[in-house]
C-alpha cells in the first residue's frame, strides 16, 4: 500500500468513526467527511443502550448464539443470517474495547459494567450510561479519531456535504474511486480520490417530514448512490416507534419505560372532546389497547401498539383534540416514584413541552425512528455451515454454534459489506444488514461499530489486495473527476439559476414540497399499507417532484447558501420516497414493520425475501426485484406475539422498554 | 403574564392557541461584512420553539416591512439538546434554541424574541458561527484515553459507581459554546494564530480534568497540565461563576476549573522538586 491510498469515509457517526479508526490503525489515510463536526452527529440521540452478552447473562444460561437468534427473530426473518451470527459474537469485545477507551458505562457496586433488561430479551444483556448510551458512545469514538486527527492519520472535512461518489472503468463493472463534494461555508465543489470509499451517512427519517431523526438524516446521501447504481434494499422497511412526542419542530422520543412503569393509554371516548384531560371522567376515556387486548393491556408489543395508535387517530378520528396524538397518562402514580424511576424522560418532556407529566397527562404519537433498509451490501459467509437451518434456540440449552471470530463472516473479506459498486462500502444504519424487517432495541449502536471495527479491515484489504494495488485511484485519468464536478457544479447552477426573486408560490417552494412530502409519506407508508393508498402516495410523490424540478430558490448567494442544499437534498429525498413506496407495494404480505391490510400475514413462500431496488435512471422511476434470503443457519417461525409478553407483569415491563 | 425562567420550564397558565410574536434577528452575509437587523412577524400556535418559527421563516422570508428577503442560516441538528448545535443568543441569553419553547420566552400576543449569533465565535453568516476553536481545544488537552490500538484486549479497568457518577456529569458536555459565551475572560480570537494565546475556556479545563480522573486517562496527566500552565490556561478564570449558570447540561464546570487549578498548583510544585 503506498502512502498516496486514500480511503473516503462519508459520515461521523457511530459506523463513520469506528471504521476510520479500524482503517487508520490498519495504515490507510482517511479523509472523514460529514455534513456537522462529528460528535453532533445522529449517534448521539441514541437513549437505550447497547446489547452483548455477558458473564452474568452467560451464566444465568444466555448466549451470543440467543443474542443471534433473537436478533433474526425479532427481524421476522427477513435478515441475511450470517452477519447477524457475527455481531452477536462480537458484541462483548466491543463494550469491553468501548469501556477501555472511557465510555462511563453505569457500574454496580462492585464495579462491573451494570446491566438492564430491554425488549426482545429475558436476559439483561443491555449495557448503559446514563439516559445517554448513544452519546457518550459516539463521544468515546470521537475523542479516538481526535488522536488520530491529531497524528495525521485521518483528515476530516466538517460542515463538508458529499454530492456523489465517482465512478470509473473496472473488470467487472463500474468502480468506486473518490467523491465529489462541497464545502457548505465557501460552496466550493471538488473531487477527491479514494481507493475505497465508505457510505455512513445513516438513516432516512426526514422523507417523513417529522421522525425522532436529526435534521441532517435526509437519506440523501444514500439517493445520490442508489442514483449511481448502488441498489436499495427493504427501502419499505421502517421502524415507526410507538411513544414520540409531537412537536412543532420533530418527535422526540418518549422511552417505553413509560409504559411499563404502568402508564395508560387513552382517549376521549366522544370524538372531538376538547375539555381538559383532568375534566374527563374515566368512564368517558377510552383505553383503547386495554379494552382491545385484554391480556397485555398498554404493554402490547411495539408493532401493535403503534398500529393501534395510528388507526384511532388516522382513520377513526378520534384523537386528542381530533389531532394525530393520544393521552399517555402516567398521572395516577405517586410523583415521588415517578421522579425515582423515570425521572430523565419526565424531564425531557417538560422540557419541551412545557408541562409536567407527573400531573397532565403526556401526549404522544407514533413516529419514523429507524430505518432498517438501505444500500444492499455483501459479505463472505464464515465457517459456521451447519447441515440445516436450526430450529429456536431454548436457553441454557447447548449452542449449535460458538462465539468464536470467524463463524458468521470471514475476518477481513475484502467483499464484507460492499455494496454492488466494487469499492463503495456501507456502514451502519444506511447498510441495510442485520436487522431485517424490525429492528430490536438496543441492538442498532451495535450494528453500527460492529460494521466499523470488523469490516473496515475488510475495505484495506481490498486496497492492499484489489484493483487498487494494480490500479490506483492515483493513477485514473483526471477527466474522470472533472466531469463528475461539472455534473455537480451544473445541477447546482440550475437550482441556483431559479433564484430570481418574486413570489414564492407554494408549488414551487421546496421548503413546501418538502412538508407535502412528509406529510403523505406518513399518512399512507408508514404504519398500515394499503395497495391504493400506496399507488396515492406514488401519485403525490410523481407530482411533487414535477414541482421540484420547477422549483424556485429563496436564496441565490454563493457563501453559505444552507437553502441551496436543503433544496437539492428534497430531489434526493422524493427519489428515496419512491422507492420505499414501491418496494412497499410489491411486498404483498406483512412481515416485522411492514404491515399489509390487504395481505395481513406472513408469507415466507412468495416473499421471504429481499427487496433489491434499483435506479432505472432512463426512467427516473424505482426497479424492484425481490432476491433469496441467505437463511440458512436458522429456521423461519411464526412471530408470535405474546412470545415475550406471557411472564408476569414485571417482566413485561422490560420487555416493552425496547428502543 | 411574564417570562418566568430561563431553562423552559412553564410557570404561568397555556397562553391563547395563535397570537403574533415577531422575531428580530441580527443578520450578517459573511465574514466581515455588514451587520443588518431583519423583522419577521409569525403566527405562533401552542408548543413550537425557535427551530420551528426559522423553519417557518425559512419557507417564507418576508419581513415586517414587506421585504422579501432570504431564509436565515442557522445551525441545528439533533433539536433535542443532545448534541450542542443550536447554540445561539435568545433575548440576550445564551442557550439551546431548540430547547426555547416560545410559549415560554414571548407568551403574549405581539412579543417579541430578539436572535443573535454567539459573540466570541466568528460568524459564518447569519445565526451560524465557527466553534472550530473549541474542538482545537480539545486537541490542546489530549481530551481521549490512550489505549493501545481497537484490538480485542478484554474489559477496561473497574470504576466505583460514583466515581462513574463524576465522569459520567463531566462527559455530557456537548460543545455547545454557551460557558464561552458567557464567561467574561474568553475573548472572540477569529484568527487560529491567536488562539493560544487566548483563555481556554471552561470547557476544555473540564474536559482535561474528566480524561485525568480515568485510569488510562491519566497516562497523559501531566501532558494535559503543562498546556493549561500557560498564559491562556486555568489562571485566566476569574471566578465570575458565569459558565455554570449557563451550561444547559448542568456541568459542575466550577468544580473542574478548581480543581484543575489545584492539580497544576501541586503539578508545577513537583516539577520543581524534582528538577525536571
Amino acid at each position: 500500500m503506498t502512502q498516496q491510498q486514500r480511503v473516503i469515509v462519508v459520515g461521523g457517526g457511530l459506523a463513520g468513526l469506528a471504521g476510520s479508526a479500524r482503517m487508520a490503525e490498519a495504515g490507510l489515510a482517511v479523509d472523514l467527511f460529514s455534513l456537522v463536526p462529528v460528535k453532533r452527529s445522529h449517534s448521539v440521540c441514541a437513549q437505550g443502550g447497547i446489547n452483548a452478552c455477558n458473564e452474568v447473562a452467560r451464566q444465568q444460561g444466555y448466549s451470543e448464539y440467543e443474542h443471534f437468534d433473537e436478533t433474526i427473530y425479532g427481524g421476522d426473518f427477513l435478515a441475511d443470517q450470517h452477519p447477524v451470527l457475527e455481531m452477536a459474537n462480537w458484541a462483548p469485545r466491543i463494550i469491553d474495547l468501548l469501556d477501555r477507551m472511557g465510555v462511563p458505562f453505569n457500574r454496580t457496586a462492585e464495579g462491573y459494567r451494570d446491566l438492564r433488561l430491554f425488549g426482545g430479551s429475558l436476559f439483561k444483556r443491555t449495557h448503559f450510561s446514563g439516559a445517554t448510551t448513544g452519546q457518550q458512545l459516539l463521544y468515546a469514538l470521537d475523542e479516538q479519531v481526535r488522536r488520530l486527527e491529531a497524528d495525521g492519520a485521518v483528515t476530516k472535512y466538517e460542515s463538508w456535504e458529499f454530492l456523489r461518489p465517482i465512478l470509473a472503468d473496472g473488470t467487472n463493472g463500474p468502480r468506486c474511486v473518490g467523491i465529489v463534494a462541497q464545502d457548505l461555508r465557501t460552496m466550493q465543489i471538488r473531487a477527491f480520490r479514494a481507493d475505497a470509499v465508505v457510505m455512513a451517512t445513516g438513516g432516512a427519517g426526514l422523507v417523513f417530514g417529522k421522525s425522532t431523526n436529526s435534521v441532517i438524516c435526509t437519506g440523501a446521501a444514500l439517493a445520490r448512490c442508489y442514483q449511481a447504481g448502488a441498489a436499495y434494499a427493504n427501502p419499505e422497511m421502517i421502524q415507526v416507534h410507538p411513544t414520540a412526542v409531537p412537536g412543532a419542530d420533530k418527535l422526540r422520543l418518549m422511552s417505553e419505560s413509560a409504559r411499563g412503569e404502568g402508564g395508560r393509554v387513552w382517549v376521549p371516548r366522544k370524538k372531538g372532546d376538547s375539555r381538559p384531560a383532568r375534566d374527563i371522567p374515566e368512564a368517558e376515556r377510552l383505553y383503547f389497547l386495554e379494552e382491545k387486548y385484554p391480556k397485555y393491556g398498554n404493554i402490547v408489543p411495539r408493532d401493535i401498539a403503534t398500529r393501534e395508535i395510528f388507526d384511532i387517530c388516522v382513520n377513526q378520528h378520534m384523537g386528542v383534540d381530533g389531532g394525530n396524538q393520544v393521552y399517555l397518562d402516567l398521572t395516577h402514580k405517586d410523583p415521588e416514584y415517578l421522579t425515582r424511576k423515570l425521572g430523565g424522560i419526565m424531564d425531557i418532556y417538560q422540557k419541551f413541552v412545557g408541562v409536567d407529566p407527573r400531573y397532565e397527562p403526556m401526549k404522544i404519537f407514533p413516529g419514523v425512528h429507524y430505518s432498517m433498509g438501505g444500500l444492499w451490501t455483501q459479505y463472505t459467509a464464515g465457517s459456521y455451515a451447519p447441515s440445516e437451518p436450526q430450529p429456536a434456540h431454548v436457553s441454557g440449552s447447548p449452542t449449535a454454534c460458538d462465539a468464536e471470530i470467524g463463524r458468521g463472516m470471514l475476518p477481513g473479506a475484502p467483499n464484507n459489506m460492499m455494496t454492488n459498486i466494487e469499492g463503495l462500502y456501507a456502514f451502519g444504519e444506511v447498510n441495510f444488514a442485520f436487522h431485517g424487517a424490525n429492528r430490536l432495541g438496543a441492538n442498532a449502536l451495535l450494528s453500527c461499530i460492529f460494521d466499523g471495527l470488523f469490516s473496515g479491515v475488510g475495505v484495506a484489504n481490498y486496497i492492499r489486495d484489489g484493483a487498487p494495488s494494480t490500479t490506483p485511484a492515483e493513477s485514473i485519468a483526471q477527466s474522470v473527476f472533472d466531469s463528475a464536478v461539472g455534473a455537480e457544479t451544473s445541477r447546482q447552477k440550475t437550482i441556483t439559476d431559479t433564484a430570481t426573486g418574486g413570489d414564492h408560490a407554494d408549488e414551487t417552494n421546496p421548503y413546501i414540497i418538502a412538508k407535502e412530502m412528509g406529510e403523505e409519506m406518513t399518512a399512507g407508508c408508514t404504519v398500515v399499507r394499503e395497495e391504493k393508498r400506496l399507488q396515492k402516495t406514488l401519485d403525490k410523490i410523481a407530482e411533487l417532484q414535477d414541482r421540484w424540478a420547477r422549483m424556485k430558490l429563496a436564496d441565490g448567494a454563493t457563501w453559505t447558501n444552507q437553502s441551496l442544499s436543503f433544496a437539492r437534498s428534497v430531489g434526493d429525498m422524493l427519489t428515496v420516497a419512491e422507492a420505499m413506496a414501491c418496494g412497499a407495494k410489491a411486498r404483498k404480505e406483512s412481515r416485522g414493520a411492514h404491515y399489509r391490510i390487504d395481505y395481513p400475514d406472513r408469507d415466507d413462500a412468495k416473499f421471504m425475501k429481499t427487496t433489491f431496488v434499483t435506479f432505472d435512471a432512463g426512467e427516473g422511476r424505482a426497479r424492484v426485484e425481490h432476491r433469496e434470503v441467505r437463511a440458512e443457519l436458522v429456521a423461519p417461525r411464526a412471530r408470535t406475539y405474546g412470545k415475550v409478553d406471557k411472564e408476569e407483569p414485571a417482566k413485561a415491563e422490560a420487555a416493552a422498554a425496547g428502543v | 403574564m411574564t417570562v418566568a425562567t430561563t431553562n423552559g420550564t412553564a410557570k404561568k397558565a397555556a397562553p391563547a392557541n395563535t397570537r403574533k410574536v415577531r422575531f428580530r434577528i441580527k443578520r450578517c452575509d459573511g465574514p466581515n461584512k455588514l451587520v443588518r437587523w431583519e423583522t419577521f412577524e409569525l403566527s405562533i400556535a401552542k408548543g413550537e420553539n425557535v427551530i420551528s418559527c426559522l423553519q417557518k421563516i425559512a419557507a417564507n422570508p418576508v419581513t415586517t416591512e414587506g421585504k422579501r428577503s432570504t431564509p436565515v442560516v442557522w445551525d441545528c441538528s439533533c433539536l433535542e439538546e443532545v448534541c450542542g448545535s443550536c447554540t445561539m443568543v435568545i433575548n440576550g441569553q445564551v442557550r439551546q434554541s431548540c430547547s426555547a419553547l416560545i410559549d415560554v420566552i414571548a407568551p403574549d400576543d405581539g412579543d417579541t424574541v430578539r436572535l443573535e449569533p454567539m459573540s466570541k465565535f466568528p460568524v459564518i453568516r447569519d445565526l451560524w458561527v465557527d466553534r472550530s476553536r473549541m474542538f482545537d481545544a480539545l486537541k490542546r488537552v489530549k481530551a481521549w484515553v490512550p489505549i493501545d490500538g481497537t484490538y480485542d484486549l478484554g474489559a477496561g479497568p473497574r470504576e466505583r459507581p460514583e466515581d462513574q457518577a463524576v465522569r459520567y456529569a463531566l462527559s455530557e458536555c456537548m460543545t455547545c459554546g454557551c460557558c464561552l459565551e458567557a464567561c467574561p475572560q474568553f475573548d472572540l480570537a477569529a484568527d487560529e494564530s491567536e488562539w493560544n494565546d487566548s483563555f481556554i475556556g471552561a470547557q476544555a479545563l473540564s474536559q482535561a480534568r474528566l480524561f485525568n480522573l480515568h485510569e488510562t486517562g491519566a497516562r497523559l496527566k501531566s501532558d494535559r497540565l503543562e498546556a493549561l500552565m500557560g498564559p491562556d490556561g486555568v489562571s485566566e478564570c476569574g471566578n465570575a461563576q458565569n459558565c455554570v449558570k449557563v451550561c444547559p447540561k448542568h456541568i459542575p464546570l466550577t468544580e473542574s476549573i478548581a480543581a484543575v487549578g489545584r492539580s497544576t498548583t501541586l503539578y508545577a510544585i513537583s516539577k520543581w522538586f524534582s528538577g525536571k
